[in-house]
């Protein structure tokens, strides 16, 4: 019971950093669209870091 | 004459391709290798059922079961060789386990399968039960060719031969043939797209091995375990623990004096922050790794449970939708979430490649004079 609300709470923070870094993304993109690549390949950086991070939790948690 | 040997050449890859894969689905074709019926007919109905299905398909296994028939409980598939080291070596077929249901005799001593493990047993195959249910029978060292081993062999084949003939038609000429025009511009891209940015265009050559090992091997496996002969490689955690070993030592035995002094003595910082930056830095030697490890483990373990739970919706809502409507249901969602699972198995085989380079790049990173 109690890890499946650690779980969901996992996953809102997870949620919330990808929305952060997804975001950002995005507005960086718009703005400079001629560092796409650059700005894909750090996001995907990133996004891999957090998600290594929830994924930890969400096996220690289970 | 030219366009001709071309045509003959990529006819010859494709039959090539084809008898590969003639060779591993044929031993696969269908030997109902179980003398004996085994189960009482149960067909898989209730949710703890599945779920104990797909736990056991997530699991390695030392036979290769393709599909059960429920209602005769025969198994169809192959059993794989079982290698044990218990006072000696010891080698038989897993056909006589017939799925953890008998106990197997080898020269004089008794061996049973208990979830997967092998245990030494007594003759009547007693398993000795703590109070939570694990066995304390001692349990042989077990070198099996596994369900997962012979994955990993036959990725490591797959690879062998398709680089072989990369590598063997650049003595022809700067063009690749067949398969090999797929192959150059992945090899490429790994080259010019994850190592030059990540360690740098003087230094990179000496970890292409390791990185396009990485990719192709984690790619491989990935995508085996999207066909339905149910591979789970990538999904059992010894073998991601053992490719994160692999980057782990290699940036540690490739670190420069100025790893090494970021790690012990971090320049640029007063004295007392600097001895207590030492545990941080060196808990993140470890935990870089360790997050290699869990990310790809837990995201194929995710995704063959998500597809695994969708299939099963086809029997678990049977009965409020009827048989057609709870398969198109069922078979929709698990179509669209392979699809992206297909994504998933290259991008992880990215990550773990891309964040491998990363990793090798600080370790051996110069650093001008601040």
């Amino acid at each position: 019971m109690y890890n499946l609300i650690g779980a969901g709470l996992i996953v809102i923070g997870g949620g919330i950093g990808l929305g952060q870094i997804g975001g950002k993304a995005m507005e960086g993109i718009s703005r400079q669209p001629e560092a796409t690549g650059k700005i894909q390949t750090a996001m995907i950086i990133i996004a891999a870091l957090l998600e290594g991070l929830a994924f930890g939790a969400l096996i220690l948690g289970k | 004459m030219r366009l001709n040997s071309n045509g003959d050449m990529n006819r010859q890859a494709i039959s090539n391709i084809f008898l590969s894969i003639l060779l591993v689905l044929v031993p696969t074709a269908l030997v109902a290798w179980d003398d004996q019926p085994s189960g009482e007919g149960n067909l898989i109905d209730t949710p703890e059922e599945i779920n104990e299905y797909i736990k056991h398909h997530l699991q390695d296994s030392h036979d290769f079961t393709l599909f059960t028939d429920g209602e005769t409980g025969t198994h169809y598939g192959f059993p794989l060789p079982v290698i044990l080291w218990d006072d000696g070596l010891k080698i038989f077929s897993s056909s006589k386990f017939h799925h953890g249901e008998t106990v197997a005799e080898v020269d004089g001593s008794y061996y049973k399968l208990y979830h997967s493990k092998i245990y030494k047993t007594n003759q009547a195959g007693d398993l000795e039960m703590d109070e939570v249910g694990h066995p304390h029978n001692p349990r042989p060292l077990d070198f099996s060719i596994t369900k997962s081993v012979l994955g990993m062999l036959i990725a490591g084949l797959l690879l062998i031969w398709g680089f072989g003939s990369l590598a063997k038609s650049y003595k022809k000429g700067p063009l690749p043939s067949g398969f090999g025009r797929v192959l150059e511009p992945l090899v490429l891209y790994v080259r010019d797209d994850i190592a030059i940015p990540n360690i740098g265009e003087k230094k990179h050559r000496k970890f292409m091995g390791f990185l396009l090992t990485a990719f192709f091997y984690i790619w491989v496996l990935n995508l085996m375990g999207m066909t339905p002969l149910g591979f789970n490689v990538t999904g059992q955690i010894a073998v991601t623990v053992c490719l994160a070993a692999f980057t782990f030592f290699i940036t540690q035995f490739s670190g420069n004096k100025h790893y090494w002094g970021h790690i012990f003595w971090m320049p640029g910082i007063p004295v007392p922050m600097k001895i207590l930056l030492i545990p941080v830095e060196i808990l993140g030697m470890f935990t870089k790794p360790f997050a290699l490890l869990i990310r790809l483990f837990a995201n194929m373990t995710a995704g063959h449970f998500v597809v695994m739970s969708l299939i099963a919706l086809m029997i678990t809502m049977k009965a409020q939708f009827g048989v057609v409507a709870s398969t198109g249901i069922a078979f929709f969602l698990a179509f669209f979430i392979s699809l992206i699972e297909i994504l998933v198995a290259f991008l992880q085989a990215y990550i773990f490649t891309m964040l491998s380079a990363l990793f090798i790049g600080m370790a051996v990173a110069d650093h001008e004079e601040h």
